[in-house]
């Protein structure tokens, strides 16, 4: 384990190595077949922790993510049923 | 060298440009205001190579004075009161990130209602904030320990607070022995930071810890407040070598030897215990007194050692932890606690807003404890306390 230097002075790039997804208590839950891949969670996401997978639909990197939950709250949902493509749900630890 | 007569607030800054400060940052306040105009007239004069870094508040000065130390400059910076307080947030920050800053503190009282004159309500209110606090009697203890202060701070990396009473000590003019500067300088060579900020290999100072680092960060700041006691103890003996003086290290025992009655005070109302002890001497009584130097780390050892044998002990404090009792006093009985024979502890609250404490307040206050010998007396006195007035 890395020691604590006088001070806490840390390297540049810490939050590479300090994992902050631990905060979270709700989690969001992506589901694709409900996205209609307008992006408006990676936009509005204030971790920037959003990013689209290979076929486009949107992913949470859960190491930074907090779950604030603002991406489910902007999603739009499914073109016609508008049913939500993130979810909120409670985190088990 | 030869003494001088100097003004306490000019004699500090001679004995601040002595230790070469990089960065000084501070905004007037009464009674601070002649320390650091005098520093920037030296500065001005071209007797100091110094950034004299004028700012709009306390809050400024001492984030300039943070700012700067990380950079790896020696710097300093003074206030009071008010000032202290608003300070307060950066003084945390100080600490926390093992900054060697040294400040002075022109103690005053704290509003409301408006007081500028002495009590030691705004240091004591800023005890718990990781910073050395030191108490000084006269000029030439005060003037003394800013040397000392820097070799400490810089020896631990722990801040360092040097508090000496407003207009009492800042507005007196005293006999004083100033310095000879390359021996200054032996004694305290250059800072050598370990780690500084510098744009060509970066890093972070004042990071986020969360709870799996934060409490570890305390308990080391903790572990090296209380390896500074036999620093502090150290220093002013290697200081007595280089210079001759020593006024005592953590505390300083006057006539405690034999003595039923110890009164334990801060600051410069010592110098007026003392004089009374020698009055009571006279008259047969018992009586010795202890100057608390250094406040935090708060020197229990040395403490309990020193009133082990008495029967009564009087706290003056000047200051008062409202809903409770004076802040040293409660300091001091939890010493006394670990003892197997403990002494009478009682409280004095004094001096505040600048109250006189003459030679009489503290005869009184000798008899109180006098009383104490022999019947149950209660704890905490409010002394010279103008009745008609409430």
């Amino acid at each position: 384990m890395t020691k604590i230097r006088l001070g806490g002075v840390v390297d540049p790039g810490s939050t590479r190595k300090n994992k902050t997804g631990g905060w979270r208590t709700y989690k969001p839950i992506f589901l694709s077949e409900n996205c209609r891949k307008c992006k408006r969670c990676i936009n509005y996401c204030p971790e920037g922790c959003v990013y689209l997978n290979e076929e486009g639909f949107p992913y949470a990197d859960y190491d930074y993510c907090k779950g604030c939950g603002i991406c489910a709250n902007e999603c739009p949902g499914h073109k016609e049923t508008e049913e939500k493509a993130i979810v909120m749900e409670l985190e088990e630890k | 060298m030869a003494k001088t007569i100097l003004e306490g607030s000019h004699a500090i800054a001679e004995a601040v440009k002595a230790c070469k400060p990089q960065v000084v940052s501070a905004y007037p306040i009464t009674p601070q205001t002649h320390i650091v105009e005098r520093i920037s007239d030296i500065v001005a004069e071209g007797e100091l190579d110094c950034q004299y870094v004028r700012v709009e508040s306390e809050f400024s000065a001492a984030s300039v004075v943070l700012g700067a130390s990380a950079t790896g400059a020696r710097t300093y910076s003074a206030t009071t009161s008010q000032g202290l307080i608003l300070m307060s947030e950066v003084l945390f920050n100080i600490s926390g990130m093992r900054l060697p800053i040294v400040i002075t503190c022109a103690n005053r009282g704290l509003s409301a209602p408006i007081t500028i004159w002495n009590d030691h309500q705004d240091s004591i209110s800023q005890r718990d904030n990781g910073w050395i606090q030191m108490y000084g009697e006269h000029i030439q203890e005060i003037v003394d320990m800013h040397i000392q202060a820097y070799k400490v701070a810089e020896e631990l990396m722990i801040p360092v607070m040097i508090c000496l009473d407003g207009f009492i000590l800042t507005h007196v003019y005293e006999p004083v022995e100033l310095f000879d500067e390359t021996q200054v300088t032996k004694f305290l060579p250059p800072y050598k930071p370990k780690y500084y900020l510098n744009p060509k290999k970066p890093l972070t100072f004042g990071a986020f810890a969360d709870p799996s680092k934060y409490m570890e960060t305390r308990y080391i700041l903790e572990m090296d407040m209380q390896k500074a006691l036999k620093h502090l103890d150290q220093v002013a003996k290697d200081f007595e070598k280089e210079f001759g003086r020593n006024f005592g290290g953590l505390i300083e025992e006057y006539k405690t030897d034999d003595a039923e009655i110890i009164l334990l005070g801060m600051g410069s109302v010592v110098g007026t215990m003392k004089d009374a002890v020698d009055k009571m001497r006279e008259q047969g009584k018992k009586v010795g007194v202890i100057k608390i130097r250094v406040y935090r780390p708060f020197p229990k050892e040395a403490i309990s050692k020193a009133v082990s044998k008495a029967k009564v002990i009087g706290m003056l404090d000047k200051n008062i932890s409202l809903g409770h009792e004076g802040a040293v006093f409660s300091d001091v009985k939890a010493v006394l606690y670990a003892q197997e024979s403990r002494p009478k502890a009682l409280d004095f609250i004094v001096g505040l807003g600048q109250r006189d404490i003459t030679i009489n307040t503290i005869e009184n206050i000798a008899a109180i404890c006098e009383e104490a010998l022999t019947k149950d007396v209660k704890d905490i006195h409010w002394m010279d306390i103008n009745k008609e007035l409430i």
